[in-house]
Formats: structure tokens, sequence, C-alpha cells
């Protein structure tokens, strides 16, 4: 079953997503305030900023799971409502890892929408939720409860979730947080192999990922700068959205931009950890 | 043994109440499943208490009619599980917050409509702790038909509430109405204690949702499985405890109840030593390699 490289069944040459001046925020406290931007299919973007930046509030506007103050969403020049092709992977999804629930149980929920009421999934259906966990590498751990699944195993699961859904924008919410080395360089190569039928965002404090995912938005609530990462990620805009939260050190005669959140979690500067430091221009 | 299990079944009270009694932990399992899945357990006993006004009320327009105190106590269980539903909703208020709200509130409200009418109390211990072994046929066929409904409802509905139960979020991006999903929820959870009423009563029927429930869920992998476990273990609690009430001429819904708690403990310590015992394969503990 091919799940990839199908037919867009939206308009050609529309943007897949188009933001105009969005604000949104919780109990009257701004998170995100006029951001703009534009997401052409196939395209991958790194979102970057300090924490509280409003990265997650962005992803769930953009998701439909959080209605902005001001501003609109449009995704294929329509209003978000219509559309079931988004898939939204949270920071550290708030779920019951002691649901009932195993590894094909939870990719084929992306089906669900597919589907719709009243019915229940076919044979086609179990055939793209097995091919959405065969892209993944996850297919051996299929028949595995999600208590048992490591952070990795958790975010590879998620994406062939929403590969069964058969999602055109994936957005990542700080994927890589809580992974060690091996699992980082495995979810980054998973994402890599997804080509561009999928649309990725994906919000990280890594530096170096934005850098290799190559365009890049970075904000601090507001949308600082947008476009390739060699134009967005220099030390005047870095400076701007991180302010005094950023750090910068010399090494091997090249100068490092270092997000000051490493040091939040105890992590000695450039001693374990995914890197998150990039080299500035 | 004949004497034990087959002589009460010549009684035909005996086996309507069987037959209520399996049908009413049927219909508790499968919503009680959702509700411990989403830490709501409490919600049941909420619920429940909030059919007393309802009772109440039913009782002073018509008096000890079954049938209309039914219908009165499934109606105030719905507008109840609709308006924490909305509570919820409106008040930005957390739903254990609601539950508890809810809870004292309608109590309270039963209780002073009550203690206008002195002869009722006497009555309301009938409805606090079941009496299912007065199930008449006309309560055997009503019971059949509101566990007919709930178990269609949740068939046709099947995989969104599961969605729902596990992952709002999600659930939300696909553009599910969540919010229809989970009041259909609690109404579902207000139809089977309106009808466990006779069965269990207000008081115990919060057991026999979670506990077996609870159990299930200890030992299955598959949302479908606990269902299907929670109800075995709710049937089967439901025929044990009904014998025990006949036997030792205990009150029956109490009987089912300490039953479920029981079966809940003796799973609950024969999870905790599979899972201590050292496993040969090495499978015991939950290998997180990525």
């Amino acid at each position: 079953m091919r799940i990839s490289g199908r037919e867009s069944p939206h308009a050609p040459g529309t943007a897949l997503l188009e933001v105009d001046s969005v604000s949104a925020g919780y109990d009257g406290r701004i998170a995100i305030e006029a951001v703009s931007m534009r997401v052409h299919a196939g395209q991958r973007i790194a979102v970057v900023g300090p924490n509280g930046a409003g990265k997650s509030t962005l992803f769930k506007v953009l998701a439909g799971v959080h209605r902005p103050a001001a501003g609109r969403v449009r995704i294929y020049g329509s209003d978000p409502g219509r559309h079931v092709c988004i898939a939204y992977i949270e920071q550290n999804a708030d779920l019951n890892w002691r649901f009932p629930a195993t590894v094909e149980d939870v990719v084929a929920m992306g089906r669900i929408a597919r589907v719709g009421y009243f019915r229940y999934l076919r044979r086609a259906d179990r055939a793209i939720v097995a091919a959405a966990m065969e892209r993944v590498a996850i297919s051996p751990l299929r028949r595995r409860q999600i208590a048992e699944l490591s952070g990795g195993q958790r975010q590879r699961m998620f994406i062939a979730r929403a590969l069964a859904q058969q999602a055109e924008l994936l957005m990542l919410d700080e994927p890589f947080v809580g992974l060690d080395a091996d699992a980082h360089r495995q979810l980054e190569a998973t994402l890599g192999s997804l080509g561009n039928t999928v649309t990725v965002m994906l919000a990280t404090h890594d530096l170096g990922v934005a850098e290799r995912i190559g365009r890049v938005a970075l904000m601090n609530r507001r949308l600082i700068g947008y476009g390739p990462a060699s134009e967005v990620l220099v030390a005047e805009r870095l400076a701007e959205a991180y302010g005094s939260n950023l750090r910068r050190i010399d090494a091997d005669g090249k100068q490092y931009a270092l997000p000051d959140s490493h040091c939040d979690h105890g992590v000695p500067v450039g001693v374990a950890g995914p890197v998150r430091m990039r080299a500035l221009p | 043994m004949n004497e034990l299990l087959i002589v009460p079944l010549g009684y035909p009270f005996v086996v309507r109440a069987l037959l209520a009694v399996t049908m009413v932990a049927a219909a508790c399992a499968l919503v009680g499943t959702f509700a411990v899945l989403r830490g709501m357990s409490y919600i049941g006993s909420a619920l429940a208490h909030s059919l007393v006004p309802g009772i109440a009320v039913g009782y002073l327009v018509g008096g000890l009619s079954r049938d209309r105190l039914f219908w009165w106590a499934t109606g105030t269980a719905i507008l109840t599980a609709l308006g924490m539903s909305a509570l919820v909703r409106r008040f930005r208020i957390s739903e254990d917050a609601a539950v508890g709200v809810v809870y004292s509130g309608m109590f309270a409200l039963g209780i002073v409509i009550i203690s206008t009418v002195r002869s009722f109390a006497v009555d309301l211990v009938h409805f606090l702790f079941g009496n299912v072994l007065s199930v008449s046929r006309t309560d055997l066929i009503r019971i059949g038909v509101v566990v007919a409904i709930i178990v269609v409802v949740v068939a046709l509905f099947y995989k969104e509430m599961v969605l729902v139960t596990f992952d709002r979020v999600f659930a939300a991006a696909l553009r599910l109405n969540s919010r229809m999903l989970t009041a259909l929820q609690f109404v579902l959870m207000a139809l089977a204690i309106a009808v466990a009423l006779q069965t269990i009563g207000i008081a115990l029927v919060v057991t026999l949702m979670v506990a077996p429930a609870a159990a299930a869920l200890q030992v299955v992998r598959r949302f479908h499985h606990a269902v299907l476990v929670a109800a075995a273990i709710g049937m089967f609690s439901g025929v044990v405890g009904l014998y025990i009430s006949y036997h030792l001429s205990v009150a029956s819904g109490a009987a089912i109840a300490l039953v479920c708690v029981v079966v809940f403990l003796i799973i609950s310590a024969l999870d905790r030593a599979l899972r201590a015992a050292p496993s040969e394969e090495g499978h015991g503990a939950a290998n997180p390699a990525a």
C-alpha cells in the first residue's frame, strides 16, 4: 500500500498554510502576536525561540485546537475547520501511557477522520496503517503496549499515526526532548525519510537541527525572522529573540550560539545531550 | 452444589434478578471503563447522588410507581450529566471540581425535598442500597432496552470515544466534536446509573462501574479487551453477590459491591505477584531502548 506521493486533493499552487496577523494567548496573556507566514507544500520549517516564545501556541492555533484572538489561518485557502490533513504531535503529550492500546491501535487512530462516523476501519485502512508503521520502522513493535515504548519510539509511533492520517502538514513540538543521542539521530533520520511528501514544522531549541532543516521561523511572541537558516540564524536576530539568554562560545576558531535554556536542565555546556549550538556566520 | 446453585433458580424472582444484574453489570463496565481511563471514576458517584432530587420529586408527583420514579431519575441524571459537561466548558473549571459541586448540590437538594415528606425517608433506603430481588418483568424489559441503547450508542461512536478518552488534543485536530462525545459519555453513564438504581442502589453503583474496570485494566493490553474483561468481572460479581445475598439473607446491593471489591483485590494481588516474579525470558520489565 502506497501512502506517499499521492495526489493532493487541494488546488495546486495554493499555499498549504497562510497565517495572517495571528495573535493568541491564554486568559488575557498574549502568547503570540501578529504572526504572519506562508508555508508551501513539501517545505520543512524549524520553529525556534526561547522558552515561552509561543511556539506551542502557534502550533495549537495552526492545528485548530486553540482559537486565535485575532488574525486568520487558512489551510489551502479555506478555513482550517474543513481540513483533517493536519497532524499535531504535542510536546510531552499529557497522555495516560497506561491506556490499554498497542502501537497499532494508536496508529490506527489516524484513520478515524478519514473513515468517518458510524464506520469501522476496513481492509484498505488497515493496509494504510501497516504501511505507515513500516515507513517509520516500528512494525516490529506493532503489538507492543504503548507503556513499554521509549521516548523515541513514541515519537515514531505518532509520526506513523500522522502518516496513517494522510496528513499533509505534520507539526512536532519539541520532539527531541528527553531523547538520547541515538534516538535523536534515528528520529531525525525518520523525519528525513519522509522526503517532501509531508510538510513538516518542528519546534526545537536545537539550532543545529534548525540549520539542518534549512528553513527557520525564529520567534519570541512575534515572528522575528522567517526564511533560510543562513539568513535567519544570524547573531543580530538570535540576540533579538533570545536577549541575554543567548551565549556565544568560541571553539575551534569559530563562534557558536547557544540558547541558555541548554543550562536549564543542569547539562554542562557542550558535554552531553543533543548539540544545540550553531556556528555563527 | 444443587442446593447452592440450582435450587434458587426455581424461584422466578431470582432468575429475574440474575438477568437484571448481569445486564446492569455489563452496562456499568462499559461506561465505567471510559470513566476510569479518563480519571473520572467519581463522576459515577456524583451522577448517582444527583438522582435523589429526581426520585424525590417523582415520589411527590406520582407516589411509589417504579416507572415514574425511573423516568424522573433518568431525566435528572441526564440533565445533571449535561449540566456538568456545560459547567466544565463554560466556567473553565476542572472536571473533578464540577463533579464535587454537582455531587453535593444535587444530593443536598434531594435531601431538602425528602425532608418535606417524612414517610419518604424509609422508602429511600431501597434506592440507596438497591433491592434487586424485587425486579419485576416490566423492570427487566426496561433494563434490557436501556442497556441495549447504551451498547448500540457505544458501538456507533466506539472509535471516536476511545480517541477522545486517549488523546483529546489529537481528536480536536481531527475536527472531532469532543464536547459532544464527552457529553454523550456522561449521558450514557447517567443511563447506566439510572438503570442500576434498583439493582445495586445509589450509594454502591460506583463500585459496579469502577472496580471491574480498574481490575480489568491491570491485566489487558487493548481497550476492547478491557471492556470485555470488565463486563465479565462485573457479571461474575453480580451473580456471586446475588447468590450470597440469597443464601445469607444480606442486602443484595452490598453483597454485589463487596464481591466486586474482593475480585478487584484478588486480581490486583495476582497482577502484582506476576509482575514481581522474575521472567526467564526477560519479559518481566519493559525495555525502553530506543
